[in-house]
């Protein structure tokens, strides 16, 4: 206030009652910026991303690997892309869950306040949690590597088959985050999202083979869309093959992104 | 009235910073705020005054489009809060009852994300925070996380957050609340600055000595409506020029002592029932030659005695009939709501 210009409206001003395209993706990834500057502040945000695939990997490989197929290392490429789908997708639920405890405090106040998209907050919250799926997935990959694995289908499948897992957590992400937004606490967020993914992930082809289940239980694994993605990272990694799994599982991405941005960004609109 | 306000606002291209008719909010069936008409003029500061639970911070975030009214409009230099909310949003700063800022990171990070979001460049970013950290003297603070910043640290880098875009009109919802004196007395001094610079603040308190201190109008809200509106000039005289302060050395006197008050000066005396300190509107100030010969006589002792200006208390005390400190006690569940 040194300054002795005078703050009034300035009634040439151009103002308009819409944000831009340009200007919605540049609010989303400040907001991002954001997100990467709270896990820098608090790492230990990371251990769940960090230890669960070193955990899990272990533990089924081991458990499941002389029963399911003989021995581990048969095992090893029908499991570390059922693993890494369940890792990462389970992940994403902390996104709806941080997102709640994060809307509590005053600063979101400052956000809806200020002429920013309405979607930044949450958009920015999803794309800076991306690193965590990143993390994941590298560690289980990682960690089957040291157990053993190799993928016939290369480096570049494998990055490729990455990436697919990366993109349609954040697209499931969008899920939880709905529930981040209309839920009144984070345990009850953490509650409801464990019921839903829990049956998704384990009622699939990640872990074991379909064959030997019950019909209608079969019937619910090849409609999975777990069970597609899940898949589709086999065929990658494994084989370096794109197959309609693949197709299946991007199109399932996008008509979630498609369903639940609006309505969660509805919910956050209306919750005050 | 109101048409007249039309055609001088377009006369002088909006001299209204604020004008709100007949908010109302509800939560449930409890009426938060029940038909708030305010008009706040360019360039000065207004006070919302009330007791905890009045509806102060809910009228504040229906005029600063993080709540929707249930009834009624306002408009922000001429534009509605409703309908074009993201003009609205780029006319006002916000600074909320509980600090809005982000608690994980540093002062700088704060400022320099709330920079960007704005629309300034990197480098500009940088720069504006540096400034408004030194300004706000905060600099030394600046990179620790504000976990360790103090209340005062915090509502300052608070008001700073909001003047990042020189907003011409500020919010600022009890901006001294649980702050010590000094650091109460610097928040005064910058909200003071603040309004040399041309900005408009609307602010709210229930602090009776803050709104008298700062605020050129003040409107005074009591369970959701506006009870009382003017210049803290008129709401004093409202109450009488002057009034007299009693305290009596024996509490068995009081009764006494109101009955010779009330006989020499011919008004209503009140007794605030913490203290047992009488108080009542004086016309004159040369009657109290007389009445303390009176007292004298009667032989009443007294431990204190003034003659002042009414006080903002004694104002809200005559406008509603409650003590305002009594009433915030009383009404502590509803304040919750409103919070929410």
């Amino acid at each position: 206030m040194k300054s002795a210009t005078t703050v009034t409206v300035n009634p040439a001003a151009r103002l308009k009652n819409r944000t831009s395209f340009g200007q919605t993706v540049r609010n989303s990834l400040t907001m991002a910026y954001r997100g990467l500057l709270k896990i820098r502040r608090t790492p230990e945000q990371l251990f769940d991303v960090t230890l669960q695939p070193i955990i899990f990997t272990l533990m089924f490989t081991y458990i499941f690997g002389g029963a399911i197929s003989g021995d581990v290392i048969s095992y090893l490429p029908v499991i570390i892309p059922g693993i890494l789908v369940q890792t990462v997708i389970t992940t994403s639920i902390v996104t709806g869950v941080q997102l709640r405890e994060d809307m509590d405090k005053g600063v979101f106040d400052r956000f809806k306040s200020l002429p920013i998209a309405r979607i930044a907050p949450l958009a920015g919250a999803l794309l800076a949690d991306t690193i965590r799926y990143t993390i994941a997935t590298v560690l289980t990959f990682s960690m089957g590597y040291i157990m053993g694995y190799r993928p016939d289908g290369g480096l570049g499948h494998v990055a490729i088959a990455a990436v697919l897992v990366i993109f349609c957590s954040w697209a499931i992400s969008w899920i939880f985050a709905f529930f981040g937004v209309i839920a009144r606490t984070a345990s009850s967020v953490q509650g409801i999202s464990m019921i839903v993914l829990f049956p998704l992930t384990f009622l699939s082809n990640a872990f074991v083979p379909a064959d030997t289940m019950p019909n209608w239980l079969q019937w619910f694994v090849s409609i999975n869309p777990i069970s597609h993605l899940v898949t589709a990272v086999r065929d990658l990694a494994n084989s370096g093959t794109v197959g309609w799994d693949m197709g299946i599982s991007l199109i399932g991405a996008a008509v979630i992104v498609a369903i639940f941005a609006p309505i969660t960004v509805r919910a956050y609109m209306r919750r005050t | 009235m109101n048409g007249w306000h039309q055609k001088e606002k377009a006369a002088q291209g909006g001299q209204w910073a604020v004008e709100a008719s007949g908010l109302v909010k509800m939560f449930g069936s409890n009426r938060a705020v029940d038909g708030v008409s305010l008009n706040v003029r360019a360039g000065s500061i207004y006070g919302v005054l009330g007791p905890n639970g009045a509806g102060k911070t809910t009228t504040i975030r229906m005029l600063a489009t993080l709540l929707r009214p249930d009834a009624g409009s306002a408009r922000i230099f001429g534009h509605d809060v409703t309908k074009e909310s993201q003009v609205v949003r780029q006319l006002i700063g916000v600074t909320g009852q509980y600090a809005s800022v982000d608690e994980s990171l540093s002062a700088t990070e704060n400022l320099v994300i709330f920079s960007r979001l704005l629309g300034l460049g990197r480098a500009e970013s940088r720069r504006k925070a540096e400034e408004l950290l030194e300004e706000f003297g905060l600099t030394e603070a600046a990179k620790r996380p504000l976990k360790n910043f103090s209340g005062g640290m915090r509502r300052r880098l608070d008001l700073a957050a909001s003047l990042i875009a020189q907003p011409p009109l500020i919010f600022l919802d009890e901006p001294t609340t649980g702050l010590d004196p000094r650091t109460r007395a610097q928040m005064w001094e910058t909200i003071r600055r603040l309004v040399k610079t041309g900005s408009t603040v609307l602010l709210t308190t229930q602090y009776l000595d803050e709104a008298d201190q700062l605020a050129d109008r003040i409107a005074v809200i009591d369970r959701g409506t506006v009870v009382a509106e003017g210049t803290v000039d008129e709401l004093k005289a409202s109450v009488g020029t002057s009034s007299l302060h009693l305290r009596v050395q024996e509490p068995l006197h009081i009764e006494r002592a109101r009955r010779i008050v009330e006989r020499v000066l011919g008004v209503q005396s009140s007794v605030t029932s913490e203290a047992g300190k009488i108080t009542a509107p004086m016309a004159d100030a040369d009657r109290v030659t007389d009445l303390l010969i009176e007292l004298r006589e009667g032989g009443v002792r007294l431990s204190e005695m003034s003659v002042q200006k009414p006080t903002l208390d004694e104002v809200f005390l005559t406008i509603t009939g409650r003590d305002a400190s009594q009433d915030a006690g009383a009404s502590g569940g509803q304040q919750k709501e409103e919070v929410v």
